[in-house]
């Protein structure tokens, strides 16, 4: 077995790459900052690529099984001989496959965002923060504790956080960072309660312990953990829940999504990443590192399905109506997450039953490329019209050749259609689904035929419908042509686009599975008739509709009526949010607290300064400043005492 | 000639030195509380010398403590006269209330 502490320079290069160009960029570097964040990911790039050829080919097999390795245990805080904080950094199937896909996606972003960003005011800024997001989330894969991969994850969450509000003038930016935020803090509150349960009980923070303790049927931790119980549900039950809770928000599952529609108005490469790469796989991820805990507790694992299915329809519906291009990918990213999240749902720990466990990793590594393809896509587009709406497009195909066929290339991929990677992916979610669960199988496959038509919606909108003309479009402000953009927007997208053609024959099953042992499995063609023919009729489908302008599409808005114009409200969730948090949080939570605090917190406070203040009012004209009344009170002091001593004690 | 019992030199340099303290809590010229301290420091100096002559006639020590109040006191008169006469440069008075920079 080989050292792989070498993979320790993966995430600490972005680490000093955010270090010098947060300190030093803005004065000093601002003409090489991308250069240099650039230089420093190819880098780690790089040295992913070698480590998951040493892993995956060399040395991880050992007797058929890929094996976990520690590469690095550190003792960080040591509260007790038992319980301590560990850094630590483990490497195994998953770790190495996101280690893959978050490094190379945010490579091409962050080549895509030398021209996308060039001549920004805080160029050097966002590379910066660019380098802190991937760091985070390098670390947070490399994770071999679970309190690491708290800390990681908030450190996700903060770099999202200062990445959306990149454009700060911006009100809406603002709102959108904040609101991404707390979200995603609120969930968290429920991922740490989960962490301490889950630690509490098991008596160590260390993954691989926790999931040795709680795999096996007779140790005591599992007996004690599942005897305590708390409204009626077991403490193993509360703990997986919430901490899956934690991935809920991250990963933007219902109702948690709402910030991840927002969340757009950051940089559309920022928006890249945070969908393909990095924090909306961190909850799949999550779930997927605990899967061996969870596949022993029925209850968790059927809400982590039901909750993925319902986020994956309800997302897919809502995109059907949006107009602003980088919403109706949101949505789309929503809806596969929801596809990874009830794959795993419906799997189970090991051998041919972990199919879905399998089937589920595939399609985020499949997914990483096609939509952060489709993201860079609709940002040159962006850069392009200087409009995110739909309308304003139209006829772009011969205006920009390289981006069209890329993005065709991605709606084929994730609408599943073969030999696109997608396809692959959501075959094995699909045959997955079938095995375990009729009525899941029966969403996802409407959701995959509801995938390609707003797919291709999107796709027919943006580079068919009417004819544009190069005046329209072609020029920044200055009236300067500036094309299809620069070179370095792009190569990143051809790369992304031969990805998204070709990942889809990685033989994932061999490589990753929930138990390290190689999966066999084939794509069955009468399975397979099914989802690609649905697809293929939702194309032709969306064609009729948005291919020419006609009235086509709005005629059959007009005859769903009120569900039409609810799924363009996106079935008014955030409504119900700001309801519960301006009607009732606030004033029936809010306001009490606040009016405590201010009285009987404060007050309290207050009335000692003001009884201090009182008294010091009263005493203050004995120092009168006056060295006579002070010689007059020493000589009444004197004086007394004189004759205390001489006439009264004796 | 009777001797003047010693309660009744007591007695006087009692009352000088009252005087003197009554003069320095009242007064507020600055120079007045100065003669007020001088005839406090005199009223020790008539004790030291009564009780020299009563209690220890062989010995010189009241004497000679006296004469180094009195020493003292010119000095210290020297160094009070001094001050004065800045804190009338700087206030134009020499009356203590006026003073009150450093008044909390």
């Amino acid at each position: 077995m080989s050292n792989y502490l070498y993979i320790l320079w993966i995430p600490l290069l972005p680490l000093a790459t955010f270090v010098i160009l947060g300190l030093f960029g803005r004065k000093y570097l601002s003409g090489i900052a991308g250069l240099l964040g650039t230089a420093s990911l190819l880098t780690s790039t790089i040295l992913s690529f070698v480590v998951a050829k040493q892993y995956f080919f060399v040395d991880g097999k050992v007797n058929g099984v890929f094996q976990k390795i520690v590469a690095l245990k550190y003792t960080w805080l040591e509260f007790s001989p038992n319980v301590s904080i560990d850094l630590g950094i483990i490497v195994d199937p998953i770790s190495v496959m996101m280690l893959v896909v978050v490094t190379s996606v945010s490579l091409m972003v962050h080549v895509f965002s030398l021209g996308y960003m060039k001549g920004e005011e805080r160029f050097a800024t966002y590379y910066a923060f660019l380098s802190l997001f991937t760091f985070s989330m390098l670390g947070l894969v490399l994770s071999a504790n679970i309190f690491q991969v708290y800390m990681f994850w908030e450190l996700v969450g903060v770099s999202s956080f200062l990445l959306i509000s990149y454009y700060f003038n911006k009100p809406s930016a603002v709102a959108a960072s904040k609101k991404a935020f707390i979200v995603t803090r609120f969930a968290d509150l429920g991922f740490l309660i989960g962490i301490l349960i889950l630690g509490y009980y098991g008596g160590t923070l260390d993954i691989g312990l926790l999931i040795e303790r709680f795999t096996s049927v007779h140790s005591t931790q599992f007996l004690s953990i599942t005897s305590a119980s708390f409204l009626g549900a077991s403490m193993l039950t509360w703990g997986l829940t919430l901490v899956f809770m934690g991935g809920a928000g991250k990963s933007a599952m219902f109702p948690l999504h709402i910030w991840l529609p927002d969340a757009m108005e950051g940089p559309t490469p920022v928006s890249a990443l945070i969908h393909a790469a990095t924090m909306v796989v961190a909850g799949v991820y999550l779930v997927a590192r605990m899967f061996p805990v969870f596949s022993m507790d029925e209850t968790a694992l059927n809400i982590i399905t039901y909750v993925g299915a319902a986020s994956a329809l309800f997302a897919a519906v809502i995109a059907c109506t949006q107009t602003d291009i980088k919403r109706v990918l949101a949505y789309s990213t929503m809806s596969q997450i929801g596809y990874m999240m009830f794959a795993l749902g419906i799997s189970k720990n090991g051998g041919e039953n972990g199919l879905g466990y399998m089937a589920s990793m595939f399609h985020l590594f499949t997914h990483a490329f096609f939509k952060s393809l489709l993201f860079l896509g609709a940002g040159s587009v962006i850069h392009m019209v200087h409009s995110n709406e739909m309308k304003d497009m139209g006829g772009l195909r011969k205006l920009m050749p390289i981006t069209h066929i890329a993005f065709l290339i991605a709606c084929l991929a994730i609408a599943g259609i073969p030999p696109f990677a997608g396809f692959f992916s959501k075959e094995e979610i699909l045959t997955a689904a079938f095995q375990e669960n009729k009525i899941i199988y029966g969403i996802a496959l409407f959701t995959a035929a509801l995938t390609s038509f707003y797919m291709f919606r999107l796709y027919f909108n943006i580079f068919w419908s009417k004819e544009a003309t190069v005046a329209a479009h072609a020029h920044d402000a200055q009236g300067h042509d500036h094309g299809e953009g620069p070179w370095v927007m792009k190569l990143p997208l051809i790369i992304l686009a031969a990805c998204a053609v070709g990942v889809g024959f990685v033989p994932f099953s061999q490589l990753v599975t929930s138990d390290g042992a190689a999966l066999d499995t084939h794509i069955d063609v009468v399975f397979s008739i099914a989802p690609v023919v649905l697809s293929v009729l939702a194309i032709l489908l969306a064609a009729s509709f948005y291919k020419k302008q006609n009235g086509k599409s709005d005629k059959v808005a007009n005859a769903f009526g009120g569900f039409y114009t609810a799924a363009t409200k996106k079935f008014y969730i955030d409504e119900v949010y700001i309801f519960i948090t301006k009607k009732i949080i606030f004033p029936f939570i809010g306001q009490p607290i606040a009016w405590a605090d201010r009285n009987i917190v404060d007050g309290f406070m207050l009335l000692v300064a003001k009884t201090t203040a009182k008294i010091a009012e009263l005493i203050k004209g004995l120092q009168s400043g006056k060295v006579q009344n002070y010689a007059l009170y020493f000589f009444g002091g004197v004086a007394a005492l004189s004759i205390l001593f001489i006439y009264i004690w004796k | 000639m009777q001797e003047i019992p010693l309660s009744q030199i007591l007695f006087v340099s009692t009352f000088l030195f009252f005087i003197g303290m009554y003069g320095l809590f009242t007064r507020r010229n600055l120079i007045t509380m100065l003669m007020s301290i001088e005839l406090m420091l005199n009223s020790v100096n008539i004790n030291f010398v009564a009780f020299n002559k009563y209690l220890f006639p062989d010995n010189l020590d009241g004497l000679f403590f006296t004469l180094f109040i009195i020493t003292i006191a010119a000095a210290e008169a020297a160094v009070a006269i001094a001050i004065i006469i800045n804190l009338y440069r700087s206030h134009h008075s020499i009356d203590v209330e006026d003073a009150t920079e450093m008044k909390y």
